[in-house]
């Protein structure tokens, strides 16, 4: 059996309110599917499950606001064994439904009989009315039937829900976790800072090649280039790649890129680009215009919010020349890229107009020193001027 | 390609495009002359997709390098104007 827990979808989330179950009990739920929508200081978040199986129990009631890492559902993961578990920790959980049926090799072609529902006539006729789905419900009657209470609490649910959160309060709770993050960092993390300027003059004229021979649906942002070059950078420099938990580095096998991405309306959201290093230019380019996208529709995915391994910040745009970045805890580096300026630069001892931008690097001193954060800035430069191998 | 679009209906479009990219942009009040991302805070994935939005609407290719014309109203409507002439 594996329990679903709210999840830490940021630092210093301490809670969040269960939306909706994108799944109902007894359906199969694959690892990395939408289990749950769940309401969080920042957004709407489409929270993903870790497991595959079949989903025995959902404990948590839409509209209903609780603690991280509370058990919100029990999923019996595949060739798992098919008794039910004790009720885990919930408070007056309700009885359980009749178990799935057992599990055998082709169970997933098998009808269950756990989709029959138990309800009262008079609840199915509400249910009906309010258009509620009395599938999605936790009964509390006898055996876990559904009854006329429980359609009123899950309307009441509904209409809380149905109520959207006003833009100024989201974004005065955005602010609020924001600060709580920003000062855990500033308070915890022994901050040390970098910056070297890059010659951006071979990746901007490669980029205008490239850029005219593709249609204007796949041309690429030099931004793009930029995360590519720190993700492979941090192939040589892994320790920079890393979390910080229990007093100690713990390095990441996988390079997931947070991307720091300001909303129209105020705020910020640093989202991962996964396994950055991996993909293409193109495909990278495609992922970050799906998570800019959807980080301002707000409707992120649980993954990204929470697994980002290191964070890119690129202030550009609004003019910065230099940022000096406050690292995102538990992470124990950010990059920081400011605007493309032409400057008088010495290149075969003749001084010349070139494009250049200042690359920073805020990174955590319990982990890594400044000679390791040197070699990493030294690797981005490298990388850039061979954009054609990026 | 479709009947021609009257200036009214271009510019409309237009605007369209750019409440979808800037929902909480104010359009009806946008200075033709000055550029977009002066006034409704565009960066460089809101200019491309407004860009690649403009292609799909329009049916027209635009290059990289013609991307300064299309940074205001006036401009678009110039260049969208010429395209179909």
């Amino acid at each position: 059996m594996a329990e679903f827990l709210m999840p830490t979808l940021g630092a210093d989330m301490t809670d969040g309110t269960l939306v909706q179950w994108k799944k109902k009990e007894g359906d199969r739920i694959a690892k990395g599917e939408t289990i749950a929508e769940v309401d969080t200081e920042k957004a709407a978040i489409d929270v993903e499950s870790h497991t595959t199986g079949i989903i025995e129990r959902l404990i948590t009631r839409p509209g209903d606001k609780v603690p991280v890492g509370t058990v919100m559902a029990i999923i019996r993961e595949e060739g798992g064994p098919t008794t039910s578990v004790a009720s885990p920790r919930a408070v007056a959980a309700p009885p359980s439904p009749p178990p799935p049926a057992p599990r055998t090799e082709s169970a997933a072609v098998a009808p269950s009989q756990a989709g029959r529902l138990r309800i009262s006539p008079a609840a199915k006729k509400l249910a009906a009315e309010r258009g509620i789905d009395a599938s999605t419900l936790q009964g509390t009657g006898p055996e876990g039937a559904i009854t006329l209470d429980d359609i009123d609490r899950a309307t009441t649910a509904t209409t809380d829900i149905a109520k959207p959160v006003g833009a100024a309060d989201r974004q005065a709770r955005m602010r609020q976790t924001i600060a709580a993050a920003m000062a855990r960092s500033k308070r915890e993390i022994p901050h040390y800072y970098l910056s070297t300027t890059i010659d951006m003059g071979r990746a901007i004229t490669w980029l205008k090649d490239s850029n005219e021979q593709r249609p204007v649906t796949e041309r690429l942002l030099y931004g793009v280039l930029l995360i590519k070059a720190v993700a492979l950078a941090l192939r040589r420099v892994p320790e920079l790649n890393a979390l910080w938990k229990d007093g100690e580095a713990h390095r990441s096998e996988r390079i997931h890129i947070g991307t720091a991405i300001s909303l129209r309306q105020g705020g910020l959201v640093a989202p991962a680009l996964h396994d950055a290093d991996r993909l293409s230019l193109s495909e990278l380019m495609q992922n970050f215009q799906d998570l800019v996208k959807r980080a301002r529709a707000g409707s992120l995915r649980s993954s990204e919010l929470s697994d980002p391994t290191i964070t890119v910040t690129s202030l550009g745009e609004q003019g910065v020349e230099t940022v000096f970045g406050v690292i995102y805890p538990p992470q124990v580096a950010l990059v920081g890229f400011g605007k493309v300026v032409e400057r008088p630069w010495v290149a075969d001892g003749l001084v010349v107009p070139r494009p250049v931008l200042m690359a920073s690097l805020s990174a955590d001193h319990r982990v890594t020193d400044g000679h390791r954060g040197g070699l990493f800035l030294a690797e981005i430069d490298r990388l850039l001027q061979e954009p054609q191998s990026l | 390609m479709n009947t021609p679009l009257s200036k009214d209906d271009t510019r409309r479009q237009v605007l369209r495009i750019l409440g979808e990219i800037a929902p909480e942009a104010d359009t009806t009040s946008l200075r033709p002359d000055v550029s977009f991302r002066d006034q409704l805070d565009l960066d460089s994935m809101d200019f491309l997709n407004f860009v690649v939005a403009l292609h799909k609407e329009f049916h027209i290719e635009i290059p990289e390098s013609d991307y300064p014309k299309y940074m205001t109203l006036n401009g678009c409507l110039t260049q969208l104007s010429a395209a179909r002439s």
